[in-house]
């Protein structure tokens, strides 16, 4: 790999990460919401700009990052997170703090992913889905960050995804915590929330 | 020996030292990412104590240290920071903390709660209602609320995950066998979106119901014990309590002596050592606003009225633009090393300044 094929990161570290992590911080804090994500970066495919710019803010040498088959399939990926981050690829992933998702639609089980431990349930994997948008409303969302309940929709996800948000919230405390990223947005589903169909 | 001190980079204009640059709001990249995951995962388990590494900052613990790191993490540019400490703009901790940002993240800062979009508060929750835009960060000394009926580490992170909190049930039953009724009147237990119960940081009972349903995320940082947790914004905050002796706030017998304000959290000030006092406002900024309204106490003065906040003399309050040069170690030229206060010069009258303490 020669250092001309690596793309750039963030230009102004320290601001746009400070950008990034608030609007993954409103998302989180209030579910279901599109909050608006903007960055400049060009990461290599299929990795999106908005999936990137969440890792960049986050991951570091403190946190194993897992690839789903589509992502590991391009070498390019891994050498992008790795070079601007610092973070270990993990193969495992049990092993994971954070992992990205290009193809939700063939993703692994939530079970897959550590869910923490009822003495640390916050040692658990926070999942970055890429989403190609947040059209239309198909779900209703409740709980912690929402006043009431709201509508909310997102593609592709898996299809089973109400059954697996059901049995992510079931395990409360435990649970992942899903951040969705795409099309110029971040929206938060943490495992506080519950969804419904319709 | 008198020549000056030499120095490598730039110099200030203040004088021959050189010029220190910390990173934005003074934490390095790597600790603010990991104050931010920890953020991240206390949102997604409101109550949860998530157990971070606290830096050692440059002010003592107890003095905040678990606040302006949660400040330091999630500040930006554009936010509007206000500091509160037991409500007032104008104490010790307030002005330290808010002058600390000024000078290493250059942010805006107000006195007035609406304009803020970050509040640190130690010990009060601003009297005028919080809207959606605003974050409240709690600086907490104990974050265990079971520390005090239970010493051991290992034994409460037990009784948290089995969500087992009859102790404090009988600490509260207790206090109505001995007193009756619940005397616990600060730091009084919540129970958060109906799992965890969480220490609201030494916070009067007062104002324990504002946490419920409220519209602003609220971050706590405990900077000695290393924990920060959180509410997100329309969470459900129970007051603990009992059927025959349901949660109640204190009540004050008088208005606020300077705004007449009534249903707020009332300071005493005393006024001569013959037992005259006063109470007024804890909330300072609450208490100006309603006097430049118009309302008057029974010990103010009508017209112009009586400001607490003598915060930042000679500026005007609302928003105070960003410090134009220099935002990091402003070096008072009369300040000679080795000496220990400002007022370098002739001592004053009647002392000496010979040797040190």
């Amino acid at each position: 790999m020669s250092v001309q094929t690596l793309a750039a990161g963030f230009q102004d570290n320290v601001l746009e990460s400070q950008s990034v992590f608030r609007a993954a911080m409103d998302a989180m804090a209030r579910p279901g919401r599109v909050v608006p994500l903007v960055c400049a970066l060009a990461p290599p495919a299929p990795l999106n700009a908005e999936a990137a710019a969440l890792v960049l803010a986050l991951c570091d040498y403190e946190t194993p990052l897992w690839l789903d088959a589509r992502l590991a399939a391009e070498p390019a990926v891994a050498e992008f997170l790795r070079f601007h981050t610092g973070a270990a690829i993990v193969a495992e992933p049990m092993a994971a703090r954070f992992a990205l998702v290009a193809e939700p639609l063939e993703m692994p089980e939530f079970s897959a992913f550590a869910p923490g431990t009822p003495d640390y349930p916050d040692a658990s994997v926070t999942l970055i889905l890429q989403v190609s948008g947040f059209a239309g409303a198909g779900w209703a969302l409740q709980g912690p960050g929402i006043k009431g309940e709201t509508r909310f929709g997102a593609a592709p996800l898996p299809h089973d995804f109400t059954a697996r948000m059901a049995a992510n919230r079931a395990l409360f405390p435990l649970g992942v915590d899903l951040l969705l990223a795409g099309a110029g947005g971040v929206v938060g589903l943490p495992r506080s929330v519950t969804v419904r169909e319709g | 020996m008198n020549a000056p001190l030499l120095a490598t980079g730039t110099t200030s204009t203040t004088g021959a030292m050189p010029e220190i640059r910390y990173n934005f709001a003074y934490l390095d990249e790597q600790t603010k990412r990991m104050i931010r995951r920890a953020i991240l995962k206390a949102i997604a388990i409101p109550g949860y104590q998530v157990p971070f590494a606290a830096r050692e900052m440059p002010m003592p613990y107890g003095w905040g240290t678990g606040g302006v790191q949660v400040t330091a993490a999630v500040l930006g540019p554009d936010d509007v920071l206000k500091v509160i400490d037991q409500g007032a703009d104008d104490t010790t901790n307030a002005v330290a903390i808010r002058g600390f940002f000024e000078k290493t993240a250059r942010v805006a800062t107000t006195t007035v709660t609406t304009q803020a979009t970050v509040i640190q508060t130690r010990h009060r929750i601003p009297e005028t209602a919080l809207s959606e835009n605003q974050i409240l960060v709690y600086q907490v000394p104990i974050p265990e609320p079971l520390r005090f009926l239970e010493p051991r580490e290992t034994e409460t992170r037990q009784l948290h995950a089995l969500a087992e909190y009859g102790l404090m049930h009988v600490k509260l039953y207790e206090d109505i066998a001995r007193h009756g009724h619940i005397a616990t009147t600060y730091a009084y237990p919540v129970e958060v979106a109906g799992r965890y119960v969480m220490d609201p940081s030494p916070i009067p009972k007062f104002d324990n119901p504002k946490m419920d349903d409220c519209p602003a995320l609220q971050l706590f940082g405990a900077g000695r014990e290393k924990r920060i947790y959180a509410i997100p914004p329309h969470t459900r905050v129970r007051s603990l309590d009992f059927e025959d002796h349901p949660f109640k706030v204190q009540r004050f017998a008088k208005p606020c002596a300077l705004c007449a304000a009534t249903g707020v959290y009332l300071d005493e000030v005393i006024l001569d050592d013959r037992g005259g006092r006063m109470f007024v406002c804890s909330d300072t900024d609450y208490c100006n606003t309603r006097q430049a309204q118009g309302h008057v106490g029974e010990l103010g003065v009508p017209g112009g009225g009586f400001p607490q906040n003598a915060v930042m003399p000679g500026r005007n309050s609302g928003i105070h633009d960003v410090p134009p040069s220099h935002p990091v170690q402003d070096v008072d030229p009369r300040v000679k090393p080795g000496d220990d206060g400002i007022s370098g010069g002739t001592p004053p009258a009647g002392m000496t300044r010979e040797g040190t303490i």
